[in-house]
């Protein structure tokens, strides 16, 4: 049984719809400023949230895993919210799209031309990236 | 008096104007529980949104943000949801009056943002300037669409092009009740009430990271979006709720007809036979 001292809220919510609510002692995610860990009591911050991977740790239980890009998080001491514009559960991911994406992204990338918005294409290779990394 | 024949084929055609305004109702009304339960969906998101800009904009009152103040250009961008298709009642028609009776903004100043072509169409006819057209966004609302939109809107509104954002929809109350509503979506505008509330609660404490600017910077654009997409879904709800109700009566009206025009047909051949019978009965006496 999980310490009932560690335990807090997560939600994560997405534009169409409530993504998750759960509990857990930790919750790992990536920020615009590097990946952080969050435990129970955290100092009130809201941050702005990089394409990464959400990692739930509850005690006893297994990890959960999902895939966010881009919004932000609401870090409360008893709750932590994160307002995702997209978030996916690894087995919703289509693998081969991701590749072409990637593909698509690094090809870009690699012919730089004026016309082409680097920032996108980078934005893209990331967001492809990261859901391959979860859906092996 | 109308022959038979003629009130015969009156209500045949009026029977298959029933039986397509049937069909219509039917079908806006398994869209109505779709968007509707879309419209629920979003809730959540635009909710927590604007609950967490007004708790920012307690805390930093007094910053100084573009997207705080109102710009020095001239023209205001109006966003206006319609639906490309009409036959749902006063739906289209309530959100363009609403426009035109608009104190906010004049036939000049107002730089139109469409989406739907019954409203591009009624507000290019008198006068509007139409910017852009983005209709095909209301038939599938999605969130990547309604990003990209507010995109090209916000980028207007930061180069200086434009001075306010206001955005004409109908807002879903129920699925009877639906109100073309006008909002201004930047700079942005939040009740003093709620400002007051989230200033007295915890998160009056709030850190952010990197900055407060740079959060603001990127959570405004967010939340403008947020209520864009949230006014689209609503937007569809109330379209199908408004055309399910005016093919509803539209149904109703026609049973009314048919229904006073099979009383007229019997009439007429009650008359006919009456009449032949009348003749043959004269003929016999006649002959007798």
């Amino acid at each position: 049984m999980a310490d009932e001292s560690k335990v807090f809220k997560i939600e994560i919510i997405t534009p169409d719809r409530v993504f998750y609510t759960g509990e857990g002692d930790m919750i790992e995610f990536t920020t615009a400023s590097g990946d952080i860990g969050v435990y129970k009591k955290h100092i009130p911050l809201t941050t702005v949230l990089a394409p990464g991977i959400v990692k739930i740790h509850k005690e006893g239980e297994e990890d959960i895993l999902a895939a966010v890009h881009s919004g932000f998080a609401e870090i409360l001491p008893e709750k932590v919210t994160l307002l995702a514009e997209i978030a996916e559960w690894p087995d919703e991911i289509d693998k081969g799209r991701a590749e072409a994406a990637l593909k698509r992204a690094e090809e870009r990338l690699a012919n730089k031309t004026e016309e082409i918005d680097i920032v996108r294409a980078e934005f893209a290779l990331r967001k492809a990236l990261i859901r391959l990394d979860i859906s092996k | 008096m109308a022959s038979m024949r003629d009130i015969k084929r009156r209500k045949g055609s009026i029977q298959s104007t029933q039986q397509i305004t049937k069909a219509m109702k039917l079908v806006s009304t398994v869209k109505l529980q779709k968007a509707k339960s879309r419209a629920e969906q979003t809730n959540p998101y635009s909710n927590y949104m604007y609950r967490t800009v007004t708790s920012m904009l307690a805390k930093s009152g007094g910053i100084d943000h573009p997207y705080l103040k109102k710009g020095d250009a001239a023209k205001k961008a109006v966003v206006v949801i319609t639906s490309n298709r009409g036959l749902a009642g006063g739906y289209n028609s309530n959100i363009t009056k609403l426009v035109m009776g608009s104190s906010d903004f004049s036939v000049q100043d107002a730089e139109i943002y469409a989406v739907g072509n019954k409203g591009r169409e009624a507000l290019e006819r008198r006068g509007y300037n139409i910017k852009e057209d983005d209709s095909a966004i209301i038939e599938s609302p999605s969130y990547e669409e309604a990003a990209g939109l507010c995109k090209k809107i916000l980028e207007a509104y930061t180069k200086g092009e434009i001075s306010e954002i206001y955005l004409a929809y109908t807002h879903f109350k129920n699925t009877v009740s639906h109100e073309p509503t006008l909002i201004k979506l930047l700079p942005v505008e939040i009740d003093e009430k709620d400002v007051e509330e989230a200033a007295a609660s915890a998160n009056a404490l709030m850190n952010y990271e990197p900055s407060e600017e740079e959060a603001l910077d990127m959570i405004i654009p967010k939340y403008v979006t947020s209520l864009f997409y949230g006014a689209l879904v609503e937007a569809s709800a109330s379209e199908n709720g408004a055309r399910m109700q005016a093919m509803d009566s539209a149904t109703s009206n026609a049973e009314e007809m048919i229904s006073d025009l099979t009383l007229k047909y019997n009439r007429a051949r009650q008359g006919s036979i009456t009449q032949e019978l009348t003749e043959i009965i004269a003929g016999a006496s006649a002959i007798s």
